[in-house]
């Protein structure tokens, strides 16, 4: 990738580079340390003001922990974390202590995937979308805070009267709105949306995912929305990047990535998704991956992705593929990406 | 359609559970029914009794849930006096949970698969172990037999190295493999109907399709029917013969797959279908919602179940009239007000 793009690039408003995050396995009567998972390993990218970005794999791929670094929920091992603030500075989140992050986190802020275990159970809504407010000392009196917190509650499509309730009061998508109306608070300019729909139903999905578009596009947000499900993601971002084993392994615009994928990987995910149509059954087209996700403890030496790969070459066994721009902003990180014809989504 | 084509007939099944809150009715008054060798999708939300319903008919609800009224007909062909198959039709739901009738049918005419093989596979005993537990309680067989069917079971769902597989424990497997042992364990007494809860919802796309091929490849070498439930859109249109969309406790509305997708009666089964983004379909459409949510099952509306969600109700007579069951095409059924002869109710 290009050096320092958010350097040059007005439009951009984070960008990661050569992040690294490793969590030491530890063993025996001394906690000695035997290794290291590499969650993830090597991640670089970049969000434009405004847009969308999808992070989408498969389970432990690294994605989560991904989201959770540009929080600085975790410290990263190694790599940048490069973020433009509201003041037109750029830090590099990945080196400041947490205190110096306390500016930051009033601009990037999270929602959680499980909207049970993410609310307090023992606190009202009031004090649940309020408490950033008061922490942060955004508010003055106690009637202000109950003036912004009936705001935010109402823009995320609840009655204001509920603001003394408790959480057990409210069903799954009701929880996702507060969780959102708490994230939305402090007027944050960057949302990392994790799995933010998938614990909901259909038709609730289909409600939060409407109320998150109306939301950026009202608050001018930033989303970086980490989700496992292609056709949500394919729904409602601008770019996507794709993760396999802690690597970045493609990250083009939806529409491209969709229609051309470049890495293999992307190229299998993309059939392995049923599509709600029976006329375009899958079986016997769809392309099944062999053997199981490579452990990020221990991964294989070259190209991740090889040993299911039915494209791979002597070469895709010894060197790992660097991320590469191949033109348009279309990153993928294949040897062989250029020689490669592969299948996207049909119906187009 | 010939009588001898079915397997399994459920008719108005009711199974509440009485808390002390108040009575759920989890399921009241499913119909459906299954033929040999057929993939029926049960399809809905959560709390909407697809599990509870797959659950009476394996007689395994837990209390104080119990079945009310209703018939789960199975139609087994045995051995007759003269040397031909008979059929013989048995009521499962007549049947007592822990009677010798369910236990001898349980795991090895129906068998089951459930969502999280974490949670169903005992933590303490081999996969070999407790396969060919199931095998030798249905069975007539030594230990060794036993053994030896249990590995080819898992060569059979593809488990690598099933020789050495089979002794270890599930913790040392991963999530797609587990679920293979699950499937291996289900198919180890070659049941007639397979019943599998959610079996890929746990596990990701390329995973999901592993599984759901391996499915639909095990049904064309044995045969067997499978009763599908899933919550995924997608995967109903991928593997179903015959789909069936539950909503509080009712199907809604059955038919054959592409009649489902392409003509959709029910509000509800259209509104569902309008609610999920489609891979390769048209981006940033604003998606159609169904608006509120799943009513509290403690207070059930009256009428028709949907009607506090459905756009097109009739006022007046949705909130009074349960819909009955209407045929409007070939094994095409609905229940609703819309497609019924409203001369008689109103």
């Amino acid at each position: 990738m290009t050096t320092d793009l958010i350097r040059q690039d007005e439009s951009v408003l984070l960008e990661v580079r050569n992040l690294k995050m490793h969590f030491p396995i530890r063993k025996g009567l001394l906690r000695r340390q035997v290794g290291v998972v590499r969650a993830v390993d090597d991640v670089n990218l970049f969000v434009r003001k405004g847009e969308t970005l999808g992070l989408v794999g498969e389970s432990g791929c690294g994605k989560t922990t991904t989201g959770r670094c540009i929080l600085h929920a975790y410290t990263p091992t190694a790599g940048e974390i490069l973020y433009r603030s509201s003041t037109g500075n750029i830090v590099d989140l990945a080196r400041l202590d947490d205190a110096g992050m306390k500016p930051y986190w009033r601009e990037i802020r999270m929602i959680f995937q499980d909207p049970y275990s993410s609310l307090n159970p023992r606190m009202t809504l009031l004090e649940i979308v309020g408490d950033p407010l008061k922490l942060n000392k955004a508010v003055s009196s106690k009637k202000e805070l109950e003036e912004r917190v009936a705001y935010l509650l109402k823009r995320v499509g609840l009655r204001p009267e509920y603001m003394h309730r408790y959480p057990h009061a409210f069903s799954g998508g009701e929880r996702q709105r507060i969780g959102i109306a708490r994230t939305l608070a402090l007027n944050p300019r960057l949302v990392v949306a994790d799995e933010a729909v998938s614990a909901l139903d259909v038709s609730v999905r289909a409600q939060i995912l409407n109320l998150l578009q109306d939301l950026q596009q009202d608050f001018g947000l930033t989303y970086i929305f980490v989700a496992h499900d292609l056709s949500v993601v394919e729904y409602l971002c601008d770019r996507v990047a794709v993760m396999y084993v802690g690597k970045l392994v493609e990250l083009a615009a939806t529409e491209a990535l969709y229609a051309h994928p470049k890495h293999p990987y992307t190229e299998a995910l993309m059939s392995a998704v049923p599509k709600p149509n029976p006329k375009q059954r899958g079986r016997g087209k769809r392309i099944i991956l062999e053997g199981d996700v490579a452990d990020p403890a221990n991964p294989p030496k070259g190209c991740y992705f090889h040993p299911r790969c039915r494209y791979a070459r002597e070469r895709c066994g010894e060197e790992t593929p660097l991320l590469r721009n191949l033109g348009g902003d279309h990153f993928v990180a294949c040897h062989f990406a250029e020689e490669l014809t592969l299948r996207g989504v049909e119906g187009r | 359609m010939a009588s001898d084509d079915k397997l399994i007939e459920v008719k108005n099944l009711k199974t509440h559970f009485f808390l002390d809150q108040g009575v759920v009715k989890a399921v009241d008054g499913v119909d459906f029914e299954i033929r040999r060798g057929e993939t029926l999708c049960i399809v809905g939300e959560s709390g909407c009794g697809k599990s509870i319903t797959a659950r009476s008919i394996m007689q395994i609800v837990d209390p104080p849930g119990r079945i009310v009224s209703g018939e789960i007909l199975l139609h087994r062909r045995i051995a007759g006096d003269s040397g031909g198959q008979v059929e013989d039709v048995i009521d499962l739901a007549k049947l007592g949970p822990n009677s010798r009738e369910i236990r001898s049918i349980r795991g090895k005419e129906v068998a089951m698969i459930f969502q999280e093989p974490m949670t169903s596979l005992s933590p303490v005993h081999t996969i070999g172990h407790q396969i060919s537990q199931a095998i030798t309680l249905h069975n007539k067989v030594t230990k060794a037999e036993a053994r030896q069917q249990t590995i080819e079971t898992l060569r059979l769902v593809g488990l690598p190295k099933p020789e050495l597989r089979v002794d270890s424990y599930p913790f040392q497997l991963s999530g797609g493999m587990r679920q293979r042992a699950m499937i291996a364990m289900a198919l180890s007494c070659h049941p007639n109907l397979l019943i599998a809860d959610e079996p890929t919802t746990a596990l990701d796309v390329t995973t999901q399709a592993q599984i759901l091929d391996l499915m639909l490849g095990l049904q064309e070498k044995l045969g067997m029917a499978i009763m599908f439930i899933t919550h995924d859109l997608g995967v109903v249109a991928e593997i179903a013969d015959r789909v069936a969309v539950m909503y509080l406790g009712l199907v809604v509305e059955s038919g054959d797959v592409y009649t489902i997708f392409s003509e959709p009666k029910h509000p509800y089964t259209r509104a569902l279908l309008r609610s999920i983004p489609q891979v390769g379909g048209k981006v940033r459409q604003r998606l159609d919602s169904i608006r509120g949510m799943v009513p509290d099952p403690y207070n059930r509306p009256q009428g028709c179940p949907f009607h506090t969600r459905c756009t097109e109700k009739i006022a007046g007579l949705c909130n009074r009239v349960l819909p009955e069951r209407v045929t409007i095409g070939e094994g095409h059924e609905v229940r609703c007000l819309l497609y019924s002869d409203r001369g008689d109710i109103a």
